[in-house]
């Protein structure tokens, strides 16, 4: 199964080729196209199919892996759904990128929640949108989502290189400062007191002598202190060096707390780790007590300006509120998915009755296109992929009744001209030629519809909207193709060995 | 008994309103009363829905209670077979704190909950007004892109504005009639606007348009084929000619539709429903309404018109 793609992609080019050379009727080409599209559709609407993997050069790994499958969505598979608004000012936009940003902040976040396949997308300039699949708790989503950064002061052995994940001993959540029991006021004024950096990343961070090496697991870090005790963070360039670094000022408790630490460890390492990772390693070189420190690091202005608003607001460059929030449980979905795809597949026989009823020998064509466009519209789904919600796959539905109409448009048309006295083989043709225009005319305005759909849900997270005027948009277009096209060449084909004088006595037989 | 069509216009208008004028009625009382044509969903207005099944019996009392203790005075409803215990509660926007720790004092004081077959969501205010103003400028955009869609696909056929304005008046229609029978069930079964309310309203504005234009395109054809015939006698012939694929096309829709109805999901059926009400009114009217209009237009039938042409 694996081979198919490969398989069929050479099929496909041999039948191209053959047909480029030999220049059959134009039905014989579309016949070629439209099974040679047919054969690799049904593959992909295998409910186990593997997916599009090519070893191309055979060294093991997948050049091209593409998966194919359902992707379903928050309310056929349960779980949580956010919707999120930068909290700005009305009018205020959120800077260039700020968002995209954001989005990256969020998704690092909510990895740790174990939501199966999260997904965290932007929607329009100041919308964030994210999706848990199988997760149940708003709450703690929400917070772990807004949390500010957790700005830690570390008791290092040595210097780390930035960027390094560190464990320290501090517990998120549980308030306190760490140092709180140990407050001591040691008044030991100094004119201006700075951490001075010996700059992290430029030592490989080799144990310097001092203590003991690392072990093999992670160590456990001792937090001095966290950002809690921060009062301001801002960016000022070092006169001597001319770098930008990031100066706070620290409340007074903080004040307090890092003169009594650092008046303590002169020579010792005093590590600033942002959410668990190392952002410098200075060396304390005498006892800070203004209150007032600096950071010094490897800092360009931008990295300098992100750091600083990260310590002032948190780690997202732009606060957040909770526009919406929706918990679906999974059950709830299930039922709710396998009812409406048993009810459009009995809709979908109906219509196949109908049109074999009404019809009859063309209804045949017809409910082969009907058959095709069904499955051509799924394989979409699984490659694209489009998450499949409820409305989706009511849009598909409703694209259905559009495909069908394509049919009795061109039937009626044929009808009317045999009961002119047409010969049946002009008759075929004017119903089409004439049908066409009404058929793209009224395709068209409901595709602009589906695109005005689309905007709005677009704009407002409302999945609902979009994916209904995807699946329906789809529809139309395919329709376009499997109404016209794949029901003029079956009919040709159908046609071809009946006697047309036979026909024309048994009119019965197309319904007229 | 479609021999003569066009000639019975006046009471294809009146049918029409016969079921506009309760609709409209129904928006005003309904505006006066829950201060909004039709009763909107939390997804306009802002606030909080549980749909919750519990896992035992549970009161209306003893989830008013819950909820009274956090300052929200909520509308509950039981749903479906009461031995189901399926609840629906509405009430103000919640806090994602406030949602779970509302959750956790019902499954406490009522009765365990059963989150697998529960849903909760809550739209803050501020984004519920702004989706509202984006719906009505969806419509509108809708609506001002398709009477230029029209204007150029007929524009070779004489008064070709007109095709575009008799085409906007049936789907005004369509949409008057749908939110005429939404208000109407609003006041008497609490059916509420929703986003999918939204979806449902833009695609019978997208079928009644498709509708229209394919008759139209019959009248575009016939006009130079039959120059001796009255424009009246051309477009009879040409709905007469159309018929046949407006009903099957109308009667293939039902069927789909009609089958979601009575085995689809629970959560799509008011959609379905307002869907068939929809298009049912978009065949209609693009029959005995834009065609009719047309006619009405070209004897001068229509008061603006005739004032225009009295001026000239």
């Amino acid at each position: 199964m694996t081979l198919f793609p490969l398989i069929w992609l050479i099929a496909s080019l041999a039948a191209l080729g053959v047909v480029i050379i030999v220049r059959p009727s134009r039905h014989v080409t579309w016949l070629v196209i439209i099974l040679s599209l047919t054969t690799f559709a049904v593959w992909c609407d295998l409910p186990d199919n593997p997916g599009i993997r090519l070893d191309l050069n055979g060294d093991g790994t997948y050049e091209i892996d593409k998966p194919i499958a359902i992707r379903q969505g928050l309310d056929l598979a349960g779980g949580l759904k956010v919707l999120l608004e930068a909290d700005l000012p009305p009018g205020q936009e959120p800077p260039a990128g700020a968002m995209a940003e954001v989005r990256r902040i969020v998704s690092d976040r909510i990895d740790s929640l174990g939501a199966l396949e999260p997904v965290v997308q932007q929607q329009g300039a100041r919308r964030l949108i994210v999706e848990l699949p199988g997760y149940q708790d708003p709450e703690r989503a929400v917070s772990l989502i807004r949390s500010t950064a957790l700005l830690e002061f570390v008791e290092f052995p040595y210097p780390i290189p930035a960027g390094t994940v560190v464990q320290t001993d501090y517990v998120r959540g549980s308030g306190a400062q760490p140092g709180e029991a140990a407050v001591t006021e040691s008044p030991t004024p100094t004119v201006e007191a700075t951490a001075t950096a010996e700059e992290g990343t430029a030592s490989e961070a080799a144990p310097s002598g001092q203590e003991t090496a690392p072990t093999p697991e992670a160590p456990v870090y001792h937090t001095v202190m966290t950002g809690e005790v921060l009062a301001a963070a801002d960016v000022t360039v070092d006169r001597a060096t001319g770098r930008p670094e990031v100066a706070f000022t620290l409340t007074s408790e903080g004040a307090a707390l890092f003169a009594e630490y650092t008046s303590a460890h002169v020579g010792g390492y005093l590590g600033i780790v942002l959410d668990g990772v190392v952002i410098s390693s200075p060396q304390i070189q005498s006892a800070i007590t203004g209150g007032q420190g600096v950071i010094k690091g490897n800092f360009d202005l931008e990295s300098a300006t992100q750091l600083a608003t990260q310590l002032r607001y948190g780690a997202l460059p732009v606060p957040l509120r909770v526009d919406s929030t929706s918990t679906v449980g999974p059950t709830l979905g299930q039922i709710s998915v396998q009812q409406s795809i048993r009810a459009g597949l009995i809709g979908i026989a109906v219509v196949l009755i109908f049109l074999l009823v009404y019809y009859r020998l063309l209804g045949v064509p017809a409910a082969l296109a009907l058959m095709i466009f069904a499955t051509l519209n799924f394989a979409l789904y699984k490659l694209i992929p489009i998450t499949m919600t409820l409305p989706a796959i009511t849009g598909f539905l409703i694209s259905v009744g559009t495909a069908v109409d394509g049919n009795i448009l061109i039937f009626e048309r044929m009808k009317e001209e045999l009961r002119h006295g047409k010969r049946l083989g002009v008759a075929v043709e004017t119903g089409f030629d004439r049908a066409w225009v009404s058929i793209r005319d009224s395709n068209l305005s409901t595709i602009i519809i589906c695109v005005v759909l689309f905007l709005f849900g677009t704009s407002f997270g409302a999945a609902a909207v979009r994916g209904f005027a995807v699946t329906l948009a789809l529809g139309l277009v395919i329709n376009l193709f499997t109404a016209v096209v794949v029901t003029r060449t079956f009919l040709h084909f159908i046609l071809l060995p009946v006697q047309e004088q036979a026909l024309t006595a048994r009119r019965w037989l197309l319904g007229v | 008994m479609f021999a003569n069509f066009a000639q019975r216009r006046n009471l294809y208008y009146l049918i029409s309103a016969s079921v506009i004028v309760p609709g409209i009625i129904a928006m005003i009382y309904s505006t006066i009363v829950f201060g909004s044509p039709v009763r909107l969903s939390i997804d306009f207005q802002g606030g909080s829905l549980f749909l919750v099944k519990f896992n035992g019996p549970a009161t209306e009392t003893a989830i008013r209670e819950v909820y009274a203790r956090f300052g929200q005075s909520p509308t509950v409803q039981q749903l479906g077979d009461p031995a189901e215990n399926r609840w629906q509660i509405r009430a103000g926007d919640l806090t994602p704190e406030q949602q779970v720790a509302i959750r956790e004092a019902l499954e406490a004081e009522v009765a365990p909950i059963d989150t697998d077959q529960s849903t909760f969501d809550t739209v803050s205010p501020a984004i519920g007004s702004e989706v509202t103003l984006a719906a009505i400028l969806a419509v509108v955009a809708a609506g001002v892109i398709i009477l230029g869609f029209i204007w150029l696909a007929f524009r070779r056929v004489p008064h070709a504005g007109r095709y575009g304005v008799c085409a906007i008046a049936a789907m005004l229609h369509d949409v008057l009639v749908t939110m005429g029978v939404m208000s109407i069930l609003g006041i008497f079964f609490g059916w509420e606007v929703d986003a999918l309310f939204l979806t449902a309203l833009l695609t019978v504005v997208g079928w009644s348009v498709q509708d229209t234009i394919v008759v139209f395109d019959r009248i575009r054809e016939n006009l130079p084929k039959h120059r001796h015939e009255s424009y009246e006698m051309v477009v009879n012939r040409s709905v007469l000619e159309t018929l046949h694929r407006s009903l099957a096309t109308q009667l293939n829709a039902i069927f789909v539709m009609v089958a979601i109805l009575l085995f689809g999901g629970l959560t799509i059926k008011e959609f379905i429903a307002i869907l068939l009400i929809g298009l049912t009114s978009g065949t209609y009217s693009s029959i005995f309404n834009a065609v009719p209009l047309l006619v009405s237009w070209e004897k001068g039938e229509l008061p603006f018109a005739r004032r225009r042409e009295a001026s000239a």
